[in-house]
């Protein structure tokens, strides 16, 4: 098994241990996930997918919550924050 | 105890709370009694679609005279109506449609209604996610589109201003002979009684034949700048026009959130609520038919809704004639939204004797009873 | 997308958790064909939410080693958004769809935390105190970060111990319960060994936190990110720096999929009979949507649901006696965890109540319905369907949510076209 999984976040590249979850990746990257609906920054609330407040792109599909997608090699994530 | 008005309005719809601005803005003492809240009904659900149609010459007449209000009203909407003059265009998939698109640009263009004929390109060009190999289109740039509970809303608040009395939570029970009954025991007079009460209608004027249309609608989550115009299959008007079965439609609007509301049906007979699973794949395969792109997209959610018909496709706007008390203004089934504005007009114009500034006949409740009567022998 | 492939149960589970695995463990011992379903990738639900660098406990391992055992089939990210007709469940992944046939079903869908707004909650690093360790458990360092653990429930005592061991500063832990129910609660423990036990292990994990009882979350403060919080105990306030909060009001179960099956509910839990079978026949419900309970009662939930799912009611009834015993302590949770009235005034009227389509608490006081106050304000419009704002509005104005519609859970379109296949193709039993 790999011991590190190596993905874009806005372009940027990150590395993050196996088992990182897309959300995790992003709070490493230093970016939050999204700007809500009157422009504030968000990042995950619930951590279990139910509050949608952690929503990326992941690999040009938009709305993924990140904090249920866990990271794969060459993964590419873009928030809109 | 008793309360005496002008004019009761039952049913606090986008319908019944333009005709209460509209009749107290002209200085009657104006009461409006729903079972529920304010656009709880069919305007909850229905799109929100600020359009000209030409079914015939008097939906065209109606709808045309609305929309020029709505369009008049625009600049002192308060945001959260969301009123965006998106335009409508209306998708030709082949020539046969490309056909109707000029029928339809020649008879809008006669009266007055600014469009725009388009073709494969220039579809393709103003809605890129639209399938290729479309025909064409016409754009009727005029049209607009609007959050329809935050509009009626607007309405009644004005109303209110104006000292309109909104009783909201409050069920009726019967209406007429210039009373309104409440569940609750309590009784209102008035001199007139505008019976506003949608798809209830019927239930609260006897002879009265309002039919339930079954509609469903998808939302998306937020898409920014995926469409930006009302979008409309022109096999819509064929589907729009059989009574008799179920029907679905491409019919997409943009919302200013950057949501995606995804239509049509029409159904008759579906008396229940619930979400019909077969007739919302169908509407939604047709979706994806037209705009592949919808196909991914996250539907947040689905709900459906009833719009109130009539059986020539007019509304009912007008003096009832079995009860010189009684006055209806409802029977809009999908045009409601867009039609309110014109509907308080002419409403307004025959209660208080001002000259409507568009012929009235062809919406007065009268000729419900004149067809009856004249179809009674072939039924025999 | 890969098209959808019907799949046929004679029992199927959503909520892979433990009541769902212990039901599926005990309906699959029998030789019958089940299968679980989770929007998580792993079983286990949140409690057992296994980490990338540890091992899961040992009930939670034994429980996953027989679901292997019994060859249940776990269909892992995957989740639940439509029954468009008895006995056929409509389940969505990032890349697939299924049609689930079953005969019963058990419904084992858990509980969320509630998050109630107030001043600051929306800022990045507020986060549900399960949520936090959650993210811990997928890889989020937290080794030196300064965090503040604040709400209601036993669950912000198991988290501050978990961060803890993995290197986090726990700044204060913020209990809004007084100490005497605190104690009355800690008291009606006295007949259950295995929970003082799990107590004095927690306070030895936890020796040396300030823990602060009658005491919350006044305001969150920070420009694009959480910086500090203020803390309060109605007479007294403390402002705090610190990287996180990790901040939950005890639980609230997930009712949307019950109520769209026409689950009978009361007093916002699932009703069952002895045997955890709802209403509706051949749906089955267990852990807690039925009552916040705890795992323990989960288990054993779900045991009797398996079981009866399975027709095996005499194996069932065995173990109402054990379920009754940690219904008490369900019941005295529910007591000493009840929220304060306070805490109904911590939004100003500028705090965000409707967290996706950002609705204020000032917008929504006019109304008097959740009803009319989504139609005109989009409160609970937003993609998460009103599973933060509802139960927050349900604290804070008496609101009673309306019923659920499909989908009872975000899908693709094409997921919601997937119902024209249902009747071209027949289910195949997987054995």
């Amino acid at each position: 098994m790999r011991n590190e999984i190596a993905l874009k976040v806005n372009g940027t590249h990150i590395v993050v241990p196996p088992g990182a979850t897309v959300a995790v990746a992003v709070a490493l990257a230093g970016q939050v996930c999204r700007k809500s609906a009157s422009g504030a920054p968000r990042g995950p609330l619930c951590g279990m997918g139910i509050c949608f407040e952690c929503r990326v792109a992941i690999n040009g599909q938009p709305h993924c919550r990140s904090c249920q997608a866990f990271c794969e090699e060459g993964m590419d994530v873009r928030t809109n924050g | 105890m008793n309360v005496t008005y002008d004019i009761i309005i039952v049913g606090a719809g986008i319908v019944g709370a333009a005709c209460a601005d509209e009749l107290s803005r002209r200085g009657m003492a104006v009461a409006i009694v729903d079972r529920e809240w304010i656009g709880g009904g069919a305007t909850a659900a229905g799109m929100g679609h600020i359009v000209v149609m030409d079914d015939s010459e008097a939906q065209f007449a109606l709808m045309r005279y609305s929309q020029q209000l709505w369009h008049k009203l625009r600049l002192e909407l308060p945001d959260d109506v969301e009123y965006e003059q998106t335009g409508t265009i209306w998708v030709a998939a082949d020539e046969e449609e490309m056909a109707e698109v000029r029928r339809k640009r020649n008879y809008y263009g006669q009266r007055g209604v600014p469009v725009e004929e388009l073709d494969a390109q220039g579809l393709k060009h103003l809605e890129p996610h639209l399938r290729d190999a479309l025909a064409g289109g016409l754009r009727v740039p005029d049209d607009a589109v609007l959050y329809p509970p935050c509009g009626a809303r607007f309405l009644m608040e004005r109303a209110q201003q104006s000292g309109a009395k909104l009783h909201l939570g409050r069920s009726v029970t019967q209406i007429g002979d210039g009373c309104v009954r409440l569940t609750d025991g309590l009784e209102m007079q008035a001199q007139y009684i505008v019976n506003a009460a949608g798809t209830s209608a019927g239930d609260l004027t006897s002879g009265l034949e309002i039919r339930k249309r079954k509609g469903h609608l998808v939302i998306t989550d937020r898409y920014a700048r995926f469409l930006r115009h009302q979008l409309l299959e022109l096999g819509y008007l064929k589907s729009a026009h059989s009574v008799t079965t179920d029907s679905v439609a491409f019919n997409v609007q943009p919302r200013r959130t950057g949501q995606i509301l995804i239509g049509s049906s029409r159904q008759y007979g579906a008396e229940h609520k619930e979400v019909d699973h077969e007739i919302l794949a169908r509407m939604l395969r047709r979706a994806e038919e037209y705009m592949p792109g919808l196909r991914a997209m996250s539907a947040i959610r689905c709900w459906t809704g009833f719009r109130a018909a009539t059986r020539d496709k007019l509304p009912l706007i007008g003096p009832w004639p079995d009860d010189p008390s009684l006055w209806l203004a409802t029977g809009h089934e999908g045009l409601g939204i867009t039609a309110s504005l014109g509907t308080a007009r002419i409403l307004a114009d025959q209660i208080t004797g001002a000259a409507p500034e568009i012929p009235i006949e062809p919406y007065l409740p009268s000729r419900m009873m004149l067809s009856q009567t004249l179809k009674e022998p072939a039924n025999a | 997308m890969a098209s959808s492939t019907p799949d046929g149960f004679d029992v199927l589970v959503v909520g892979a958790g433990p009541a769902g695995m212990a039901a599926a463990v005990r309906a699959a011992e029998c030789g019958i064909c089940v299968g679980i379903v989770d929007d998580n990738a792993a079983v286990g639900g949140q409690i057992w939410r296994k980490s990338a660098e540890e091992d899961v406990t040992e009930d939670a391992k034994s429980w996953a080693d027989c679901l292997k055992a019994r060859q249940v089939t776990v269909l892992g990210g995957m989740h639940v958004f439509d029954q468009p007709e008895p006995g056929i469940l409509l389940a969505e992944s990032s890349d697939n769809r299924s049609v689930l046939h079953y005969e019963k079903l058990v419904l084992a869908t858990g509980a969320r935390e509630r998050f109630l707004p107030f001043p600051g909650w929306t800022l990045p690093n507020v986060i549900g105190a399960g949520g936090l360790q959650a993210m811990v458990k997928c890889r989020l360092p937290i080794r030196g970060k300064r965090v503040v653990v604040a709400g209601t429930g036993p669950l912000l005592l198991a988290v501050a111990a978990y961060l803890k061991a993995h290197g986090a500063e726990i700044l204060k832990i913020c209990e809004q319960a007084s100490w005497l129910t605190l104690l009355r609660f800690a008291t009606s423990l006295l007949t259950q060994p295995a929970k003082i036990w799990q107590g004095i292990q927690l306070s030895q994990q936890l020796g040396g936190i300030p823990f602060l009882t009658s005491s919350w979350v006044a305001a969150a403060h920070g420009d694009k990110m959480l910086e500090a919080v203020t803390i309060t105990s109605g007479s007294e306030t403390e402002t705090i720096d610190c990287d996180y909060l990790a901040c939950g009001f005890h639980l609230v179960p997930n009712i949307e999929l019950p109520i769209l099956l026409g689950c009978e509910i009361s007093d916002g839990f699932v009703q069952v009979n002895d045997l955890q079978e709802t209403n509706v026949s051949g749906v089955f419900c267990a852990g807690e949507p039925t009552g916040i309970g705890g795992v323990e009662l989960a288990l054993v939930e779900g045991q009797i649901a398996g079981l009866a799912a399975a027709s095996r009611i005499a194996e069932a009834r065995h173990l109402f006696g054990k379920r009754e015993g940690f219904r008490r302590f369900a019941r005295s949770l529910q007591r000493a965890f009840r929220l304060r009235p306070e805490l109904r005034m911590l939004a100003g009227p500028e705090t965000i109540v409707c967290r996706c389509e950002d609705v204020m608490y000032a917008q929504l006081c006019p109304y008097t319905s959740w009803r009319s106050a989504k139609l005109q304000t989009r409160c609970g419009m937003g993609p998460c369907q009103g599973r933060v704002c509802g139960a927050a509005t349900e604290f804070l104005f008496n609101w009673s949510l309306d019923s659920a519609r499909p989908p009872v859970f975000p899908a693709r379109v094409e997921s919601l076209v997937a119902v024209r296949d249902i009747k071209q193709q027949d289910p195949q039993k997987i054995s």
